[in-house]
């Protein structure tokens, strides 16, 4: 039944949405554009959605400065990959672990989790016992461990998936045939919590990659610049796009740096891979979202 | 039970465990610092008491005011707006009737929820970057009004930062609403069509009283989380302007900067404990009414 009044509401919604779509994509689209525009075009009109001069100079930048961009580029990889496994691992096997309400401790465990939740150190202490007990400032470990590896909150999902999701008589049958624990985690956990740790992973993922507090709390510039990630060395240019000059050494003096474009560049570079994945992984970060949802 | 063998369970908290001693629990203890005066030679536990000395020189700067009316203020600003917006483009996503508009919409909208917010600073760069920026190259000379020194001038401030926080949070926020919304049974909608009931009406009298115990429940959680900021919004998207400070600073870029910049330990711990102690009794505290009003939500 298409009456005026269904009408009417299409035709609102969409005008609405389609506005608020712009707004979310226009920034993107300015970025993108202000990284092809010729540099001293620029500094001299400002960015434009239709710049006057389009340039690749900004990229063939970063390309001829390899050693920097490059380096923070495969960083970002490895630190993602390394960071978001490890994460997988730690909180299904530690969710796995507390699920077992009947041996003794795991209630403490579960309690311990959730306290997390409601009261932390605050940056000085973590900062403090980071740095001085766990000496993770500029080692590879600063970018893996400080807030991201294990929270609360993923160890509660997975927690509540495994109770009301796998059932008890498939594990006790597994164990009655002779399977250890590790056995069961493996072979029947794991497989059967595929859906929530994907979740968890991609989220993680997302963390990881998109981390510049830690580069920023626990990295110097004089010796934790070569674990600089794409995202650190965002922040860092940010404050002083010279950075890059000094980094980079004597091998590109022949070529200017387009000190404004550049930086729109390198953003670019780096949320390349999220739009590139983000239209196939949607449904997933929706349903990631939904799971969080009200206890975020 | 027929478990004989606990060890390998054990085993398994283990790593998660130790993760949890050294991500949360160690630096857990480390909130004395804010009562002591730090000497780094000594460490922690030996350097001298300071009492309340720390929190005396917090209290009495003009800072600890401005940073908890800030913190504050914003969360109220941020919640009451990204409800309305959230809702509202919850809704209108909802009634969307093509699959494929509404797989779009709901795509684009929640893009900016991906992002760090170092290359949102960038993005707003873009547009309020007085030399280069397109707000004043594109739109304010050519209309000849006179440009805007965006980073300097605090007044716009506290809007700009509402907008960019809904930029980047209202397709998280229209998520988890429109999850309400596709819980809500056709039925109601069926019977008032019935009955003659408009597009309005229905959603007046049933999408909107029906989404009531989300809104409360995450006003409540809100209200828990009121002393604490998001460092990135804060700190990045300002780009660290110091005449922005007083509209701009909440608790998270205060203790960063007198941690980072002035090594001062006593007041940004003093700042940290008072952020965490206060932040930690209005959590416990909203969640005991969350769990009277609506259990299934509560935290714990």
């Amino acid at each position: 039944m298409k009456t005026k009044e269904y009408q009417r509401m299409q035709l609102l919604a969409h005008t609405v949405l389609t506005i608020g779509s712009a707004i979310v994509a226009l920034p993107f689209l300015l970025l993108i554009i202000a990284s092809f525009t010729e540099n001293a075009w620029a500094m001299a009109n400002g960015f434009q959605f239709i710049p006057g001069k389009f340039s690749l100079e900004a990229y063939r930048y970063i390309a001829v400065q390899y050693q920097t961009i490059g380096r923070a580029y495969v960083m970002t990889f490895v630190v993602t990959l390394i960071g978001t496994a490890a994460s997988v691992a730690v909180t299904s096997l530690f969710a796995y672990a507390i699920s077992q309400e009947d041996i003794p401790v795991m209630k403490v465990l579960s309690f311990m989790t959730v306290f997390t939740m409601l009261f932390n150190g605050g940056l000085v202490a973590t900062y403090y016992s980071y740095v001085n007990y766990f000496h993770v400032k500029n080692t590879i470990f600063a970018l893996i461990l400080p807030g991201l590896l294990m929270n609360a909150f993923n160890v509660i999902l997975v927690r509540n998936y495994i109770r009301s999701g796998i059932p008890v008589s498939l594990i006790e049958a597994a164990h009655l045939d002779g399977a250890s624990a590790f056995q069961v985690y493996g072979k029947i956990i794991l497989p059967l919590s595929k859906p929530i740790l994907a979740t968890i992973g991609l989220m993680t993922g997302l963390g990881y990659w998109n981390d510049w507090q830690n580069g920023l709390y626990y990295l110097t510039e004089r010796g934790g610049s070569h674990l600089y990630t794409i995202q650190v060395i965002l922040n860092n240019i940010n404050e002083n796009v010279k950075i890059l000059q000094q980094t980079a050494g004597a091998t590109i003096g022949s070529l200017p740096m387009p000190s404004t474009t550049i930086r729109m560049a390198i953003a670019v570079v780096g949320i390349l891979p999220i739009l590139v994945v983000y239209p196939f992984f949607q449904q997933y970060f929706v349903k990631g979202i939904m799971l969080g949802g009200v206890k975020e | 039970m027929h478990r004989k063998n606990r060890l390998p369970y054990y085993l398994m908290a283990l790593p998660g465990f130790l993760y949890l001693l050294m991500n949360n629990y160690i630096p857990m203890t480390g909130i004395v610092i804010a009562f002591k005066n730090i000497d780094f030679r000594k460490g922690i536990w030996k350097s001298p008491w300071a009492g309340l000395h720390n929190f005396k020189f917090l209290f009495q700067s003009k800072d600890a005011f401005i940073i908890t009316r800030n913190t504050v203020l914003y969360n109220v600003a941020f919640f009451i707006f990204g409800t309305i917006v959230s809702i509202t483009l919850a809704i209108l996503v909802n009634e969307i009737q093509r699959k494929t508009a509404k797989k779009i919409y709901q795509t684009v909208i929640l893009l900016p929820y991906l992002m760090s917010w170092v290359v949102v600073n960038y993005l707003v760069f873009v547009f309020l970057s007085s030399e280069n920026g397109i707000v004043n190259n594109a739109i304010l000379s050519p209309l000849g009004l006179s440009t805007v020194n965006w980073y300097q001038e605090s007044k716009y401030w506290p809007f700009l930062l509402v907008f960019v926080y809904l930029w980047k949070s209202a397709g998280y926020s229209m998520i988890i609403y429109l999850s309400s919304i596709v819980g809500i049974s056709q039925d109601y909608y069926e019977a008032a069509r019935i009955d003659g009931a408009g597009k309005w009406k229905q959603i007046r009298y049933i999408t909107l009283p029906l989404l009531k115990p989300t809104v409360i429940t995450l006003f409540i959680l809100s209200v828990g989380q009121i002393f604490r900021s998001d460092f990135g919004l804060f700190y990045q998207i300002p780009r660290d302007s110091g005449t922005l400070y007083n509209v701009t600073r909440t608790f998270d870029v205060y203790i960063y900067q007198a941690l980072m910049k002035n090594s001062d330990y006593g007041m940004s711990g003093a700042a940290s404990f008072y952020q965490s102690v206060v932040g930690f009794v209005l959590i416990v505290a909203a969640n005991a009414v969350v769990r009277r009003y609506n259990r299934s939500s509560a935290l714990f």
